[in-house]
């Protein structure tokens, strides 16, 4: 019952100061907007590179030769770790844990010359199934199959900025390209993949038959990574194994401490990534936190101030049969709803800089519910621990001084 | 251990029994220190239901001593005070706050209005604590209360739209509104003229003629001219306790014009 009227005494009394309320508010309003923003900001920025590794591929793992003295085990005298064609045959056939499987053979940054001039751009020897790993589809035209590969044809699908950059406003299905004077005949064009992790452009690539990259841009039959999804997302792990081991029993290696390949999950690089940037999140957040803590002593400080310029008034309300206990009540409401309003008016803020920062940076920045909650309940908390103080002062002022109050 | 709570059920019993609505027994209050301040010598007071009692002395005669403790406000060294039937001398802090909620009314010679806080609201602000919920519709109460002492046109008003005459007799309207069994009342015409004071006297009077009991502590023996009985103070001793003889009626001085009596200074 009485609830609802001291409430509305509070309310009151903050809506008859407003200007000494907002000033009060400020601090907390500061506080919060920058801890909601700075949380917004780790958050999305997690967000986002889960969604950028996401868009590598379901399942992603990639396979790379091992330092041959790997887990501190050194290998054979003279011996290279090295992924051959036939591995990547043998893992396609033996393995149970995974999906497709390509293998994948870099040329470098190349000069490519075709359509109205030249451009720079990574080419890939892979395999058919490399669209699915990497879940790419086809924009135009087709991806090449097994007959092209195992015919070394010289055929060639570009990425998004190649098409661009060498035919625009054109479809480059059935024309030319040079490559360190071997020619390629484009048979299809990629989706858009956009930016990658490292803000290096996926889509400046052409992807060609494994073998024909092989053959006639490096001369040797060397495996540069495999590329290979797992089967069940839940058993990426067991993929994992699976492929170290199938490698260790390809080059008759008995003990299970020695690898001849690393094995990389797409889950491990987003952990990892997700450690850097938890650490970022928390540390600014720790920071803004501080100036959500001075805030809350500014609001101390101005309720102090309150409680002696309305010594008067809580004289009277004690005179006319206020418990202390109300007193209190009020003042605690007054200190709670303070620091809700600025609380509520800092997520606000936090909005407004989201929709500025989603402008400025390469992700889209949002404030969650989970941030606006925690913000809320936060500055609820700090209205409690920094207004019991002022508020138990009004509470135990004798009547008969607070009256005689000047 | 009497309560307030208790109190409230048997105050109408003790109203018709005419038990006194004030009575005190050897209350006293000394203020410890290197040399005690005995602020009020051991007092025997009673005062009836209906009364209209001038509490009078010099400053340091101990009255204000006296209205504070009588308005609960504070503990006495000694002695026993019964306020409508309830023994005060030993009750908490909150026990005290909820008897004054229940069965009094103060009027401040400052008139101690909430600022920026309508002439209604501040008549309302005793009906925000009252833990009995005897008070059913407060604003429908606290507009009567200002019908009561003239301020119906004057609701809405906030103190500094008031003259003083007006934020006295809005004071005295929230000191009405919880029914109080006294009207506790201190230099209520200190910050007025001498029209204005008469004007609240006659209020003053009309209440006590409704049968309102009333205490005036006032240091202006043209105040206690228009009460019914005068106590007086000096040193913290009673000096004087008699019935005022030729009461003036405030009405009839305002009327006529007469009272504006030189007040000698």
């Amino acid at each position: 019952m009485k609830w609802q009227k001291l409430f509305r005494a509070a309310l009151d009394s903050i809506l008859k100061n407003r200007m000494r309320s907002l000033l009060t508010m400020l601090g907390i309003i500061i506080g919060v907007g920058a801890v909601a923003i700075l949380v917004s900001l780790g958050q999305s920025a997690q967000a986002a590179i889960a969604d950028e590794i996401g868009g590598l591929g379901a399942n992603l793992l990639f396979v790379s030769p091992a330092p041959s003295d790997a887990g501190g085990v050194r290998g054979q005298e003279g011996r290279q770790n090295e992924i051959t064609m036939a591995d990547v045959d043998a893992l396609r056939q033996q393995s149970i844990e995974l999906g497709a499987v390509s293998p994948a053979t870099f040329s470098g940054g190349s000069q490519i010359i075709g359509g109205i001039g030249n451009w720079s751009a990574s080419i890939q020897g892979v395999s058919p199934e490399y669209q699915a790993v990497r879940n790419w589809d086809i924009a135009q035209g087709t991806f090449f199959d097994q007959a092209e590969v195992d015919g070394r044809a010289k055929v060639a699908v570009l990425g998004q900025t190649v098409a661009d950059e060498l035919f625009p406003g054109q479809s480059p299905v059935g024309a030319q390209i040079r490559v360190r004077n071997v020619p390629f005949k484009v048979i299809g064009v990629l989706e858009a993949k956009g930016g990658g992790l490292g803000g290096d452009d996926q889509d400046n690539v052409i992807l060609a038959p494994v073998t024909t990259v092989q053959s006639r841009l490096r001369g040797d039959n060397s495996v540069d990574v495999v590329f290979a999804s797992a089967a069940d997302p839940g058993r990426v792990d067991a993929a994992e194994a699976e492929i170290k081991a199938i490698f260790r029993s390809l080059n008759g290696i008995s003990d299970p401490e020695q690898q001849v390949v690393d094995v990389q999950s797409q889950a491990s690089i987003l952990e990892f990534a997700n450690t850097a940037l938890n650490l970022l999140t928390a540390l600014l957040g720790a920071i803004a936190g501080v100036s959500l803590v001075v805030g809350g002593i500014g609001i101390m400080n101005i309720m102090l101030v309150s409680v002696t310029e309305r010594t008067r008034e809580i004289g009277i309300r004690l005179a006319v049969g206020a418990r202390g206990g109300d007193v209190l009540t009020q003042f605690l409401i007054e200190a709670v709803l303070l620091c809700l309003f600025g609380g509520l008016l800092g997520t606000g803020l936090a909005f407004g800089f989201a929709a500025i920062a989603s402008a400025l940076a390469p992700f889209e920045v949002t404030v969650g519910m989970d941030v606006v909650l925690l913000a809320v309940v936060f500055s609820a908390v700090i209205g409690v621990f920094f207004g019991f103080y002022p508020a138990r002062k009004a509470a135990r002022l004798d009547p008969i001084e607070a009256l005689r109050y000047e | 251990m009497s309560t307030p709570s208790t109190a409230t059920s048997n105050s109408p019993a003790a109203s018709a029994s005419g038990e006194p609505v004030i009575l005190t027994r050897g209350l006293a209050k000394t203020y410890e220190g290197a040399e005690p301040v005995h602020a009020l010598r051991p007092l025997d007071l009673q005062i009836d239901r209906g009364e209209f009692v001038a509490v009078m002395g010099v400053s340091g005669s101990g009255k204000s001593t006296l209205m504070n403790l009588l308005g609960c406000l504070d503990t006495p060294t000694t002695g026993s005070y019964h306020l409508d039937g309830v023994e005060v001398a030993d009750l908490t802090r909150n026990q005290r706050a909820d008897l004054r909620s229940q069965k009094l009314g103060f009027v401040f010679q400052g008139f101690n209005l909430l600022a920026r806080t309508t002439a209604v609201d501040n008549v309302l602000l005793p009906l925000l604590y009252d833990r009995t919920g005897r008070i059913k519709k407060p604003r429908d109460r606290a507009v009567e209360a200002l019908t009561r002492v003239g301020l119906e046109h004057r609701l809405d008003h906030v103190p500094s739209e008031l003259s003083g005459g007006q934020q006295q007799r809005v004071a005295i309207a929230r000191a009405l509104v919880n029914e109080p069994a006294v009207l506790l009342a201190d230099e209520p015409t200190g910050n007025l003229d001498t029209r204005t004071t008469v004007e609240v006297m006659a209020l003053f009077q009309d209440l006590n003629d409704a049968g309102i009991t009333i205490l005036v502590v006032t240091h202006e023996p043209e105040v206690s001219e228009y009460c019914r009985r005068v106590v007086e103070l000096r040193d913290g001793r009673l000096i004087r306790d008699e019935t005022v003889e030729d009461r003036r009626d405030a009405r009839r001085d305002l009327a006529t014009d007469t009272p504006l009596i030189p007040l000698p200074e």
